[in-house]
């Protein structure tokens, strides 16, 4: 136990700041006011591997570690899309994927916002569209920000969610 | 020696070190793989090829050999013996090659595999005259899960969306109160059509493909890819090269080892764990991008060479891979001392060396069960026959065993970056590759940080990928995992399949 305490003394606390929101991700600008009014700050976010290669997930995983800290700033991954705010979906949508993806944006009460991860949620990436994956993201339910990347840089998927719940800049 | 009849006719192939092929009639098919088992060989991979005559191959591999048998199937004859019985990892292959390929081995189980309902009963992605197709109708589900009778027997599904950042997959439980009666998995969420996907690529670009077959394996999928395809070339690499590439591959090993031991950690309640070792993961993750150009890898292990050297970055890499070796070493000590992560970890998950022996568990989960074989010693291809890396091996085969495996493998790859760096030559880092100019059947196999990580590449004379068929040594653990959490309860599955740590997306395909 001391060697444990003693660890946690010695390393201290080592998370960075934040970045900041990056407007050229936003697709779609429905719900941000109110979200932002309803909400403020804090965010529940459901993850949903929808047929990702796995880079994706790594980095999201990054997202969680102390130099990102993701709960600092009031948002947290939960176990079921009926406690979220958001979905993060990764991956192509493996056409085995893609009622499981529709059910759990249907189980996601509203309001929501989802946001694709990667280059394969944004187009499908090298995979594309053929008999088992119906491609990007939103070809199978609606996204509102998409942040491209092999994998994208945990910098940029916090800056992605970031910009899904912020304000946008013109209203 | 038993082998000896088998290699004498056989064929050696350009590439994989130690590669032979024979052409196999359906005795000699049966013949080989049995004597193969009988001397502890194991199966490394099993596919068919629909294209030009049918044929299904399958690599067995019994150090310092790797044997390729290929079997062409008549129209008559239409199957072929099943190998499920000589060696267990062989029965989801065959499933899988009857799915995509529509040819079926001659063995118990006939349910389908990676074919859920998305696409008709007719359609197979890899025959040979089938176009790719992008919008097909399904039809609902009906996979016979074998079902377990008695009082008090309660059936738990989980998944395919799984509670935590993690790969979807089926689990269908079997159980009394919390006690595991029975595991049946059931894959394929995240199939994408890979293999055919694989087809439409040049040969010369196949090696982007082979490295997001599975993400935390990258260097190892494209690394075996061009072995393939560097041997189909008859080019060799420059030394440099060869020295950058295992950079990589130990750096791609260390980085999954941090995040399990963290994940581990946490599995088992030990929130700490999971803190200090993403700490230490996000600082090599950083450590590797300033060094090798990227975070994770995925593009650096190219045709002829790697994408990038930056030889300023690797003393800074070597400084970083010491500085992780003390704060490990360290932690390691917490875990072992820790009562409560002790009592979660020490007989949970077990599988014995008999039953790894047997199931063919291999990699790193089948080195935490007795069965020591790692390529970096047993099958040393360039740099790895100049670095001496030391085999690590338990008997326990629990979830202790395969997190002591992890800790003890940590700090050898963290030693080998220091060697790496210290020892690695100068010269060029890439070189052009003259194109193939015949067609070809080459092999690549690589100890990628799950285990051996295999690719089989065929290709036309005009430089086409005729077949890539891509490899995670998660094909041979899957099932094992079934036996592992027996008698275990409910709440230890998440620790015990961590443990295992398995890819989805590189067995869906």
């Amino acid at each position: 136990m001391l060697k444990t305490l003693n660890r946690i003394c010695r390393v201290g606390i080592v998370t960075e700041a934040a970045p900041p929101a990056d407007e050229t991700l936003r697709l779609r600008d429905a719900l941000q006011g109110k979200l932002r009014d309803i909400l403020g700050r804090a965010l529940c976010i459901r993850h949903v591997d929808a047929g990702s290669c796995n880079g994706c997930e790594l980095e999201i995983h990054a997202l969680n570690n102390p130099i990102y800290n993701i709960e600092g700033i009031g948002i947290r991954f939960v176990a079921s899309p009926r406690h979220a705010d958001m979905l993060l979906v990764t991956g192509p949508v493996s056409r085995h994927m893609e009622e499981a993806l529709r059910r759990t944006y249907d189980a996601t009460p509203d309001p929501k916002l989802v946001v694709a991860i990667g280059d394969c949620g944004c187009s499908g990436g090298i995979f594309g569209e053929n008999y088992a994956s119906a491609g990007r993201v939103a070809n199978v339910i609606p996204v509102d920000v998409a942040v491209a990347g092999c994998p994208p840089v945990p910098e940029r998927i916090l800056a992605a969610i970031l910009t899904a719940i912020s304000s946008p800049a013109n209203k | 020696m038993p082998l000896r009849r088998w290699i004498e006719q056989s064929l050696p192939l350009r590439c994989a070190a130690g590669a032979r092929r024979i052409e196999a009639t359906p005795d000699s098919w049966l013949a080989c793989a049995q004597d193969v088992a009988a001397i502890g060989g194991r199966l490394l991979a099993l596919w068919a090829d629909g294209a030009g005559p049918v044929t299904v191959y399958a690599a067995l591999i019994a150090e310092p050999t790797v044997l390729l048998l290929a079997l062409e199937i008549s129209e008559a004859a239409g199957t072929y013996p099943g190998l499920a019985e000589l060696f267990p990892a062989a029965a989801r292959m065959q499933r899988a090659a009857a799915d995509l390929s529509g040819i079926r081995a001659r063995d118990f189980d006939q349910r389908p595999w990676l074919r859920h309902a998305a696409w008709p009963d007719d359609y197979l992605p890899l025959h040979g005259q089938a176009q790719p197709a992008t919008q097909l109708a399904g039809r609902t589900d009906q996979y016979r899960f074998v079902r377990v009778e008695g009082d008090g027997v309660h059936e738990i599904p989980v998944g395919p969306v799984h509670a935590g950042i993690i790969e979807p997959g089926h689990f269908r439980f079997s159980v009394v109160g919390e006690k595991v009666l029975k595991l049946e998995e059931r894959l394929g969420y995240v199939h994408k059509g890979i293999e055919q996907r694989f087809a439409q690529l040049p040969a010369v670009e196949g090696h982007r493909l082979a490295a997001r077959v599975s993400g935390d394996s990258a260097v190892a999928g494209s690394w075996a890819y061009c072995q393939a395809y560097e041997g189909l070339a008859q080019a060799t690499i420059p030394a440099r090269a060869a020295w950058l590439r295992a950079l990589a591959l130990e750096s791609e090993r260390i980085a999954n080892h941090l995040g399990d031991l963290g994940a581990l950690g946490n599995d088992a309640g030990f929130a700490f764990g999971l803190a200090q070792f993403s700490r230490l993961k996000e600082q090599w993750l950083r450590a590797t991008a300033v060094a090798l150009g990227q975070r994770y890898l995925f593009d650096f292990v190219v045709p002829g060479g790697v994408s990038v050297d930056r030889g300023d970055g690797l003393a800074q890499l070597a400084a970083c891979a010491d500085d992780i070796a003390a704060e490990s070493s360290a932690l390691r000590v917490i875990y072992d001392e820790h009562a409560g992560v002790r009592d979660r970890f020490v007989d949970a998950g077990t599988v014995t060396p008999a039953l790894a022996a047997q199931l063919g568990l291999c990699g790193l989960a089948g080195r935490a069960s007795g069965q020591a074989f790692d390529l970096r010693c047993d099958l040393a291809a360039s740099p790895y026959d100049e670095l001496t890396v030391r085999k690590v091996s338990r008997r326990e085969g629990d979830v202790m065993a395969r997190v002591a495996v992890r800790f003890d493998e940590l700090q050898e790859s963290l030693r080998l970056i220091g060697e790496i760096v210290r020892r690695i030559p100068g010269g060029e880092f890439r070189v052009v590759i003259p194109s193939p100019t015949q067609a070809g059947l080459g092999l690549g196999v690589v100890e990628g940080w799950r285990g051996p990580v295999f690719v089989a590449l065929h290709i036309t004379a005009d430089g086409c990928i005729q077949r890539c068929h891509p490899h995670d040594p998660s094909w041979q653990n899957w099932p094992v995992l079934e036996h592992a959490i027996i008698g275990n309860i409910v709440p230890d599955f998440p620790l015990i399949n961590k443990s295992f740590n398995l890819s989805y997306s590189g067995h869906d395909l």
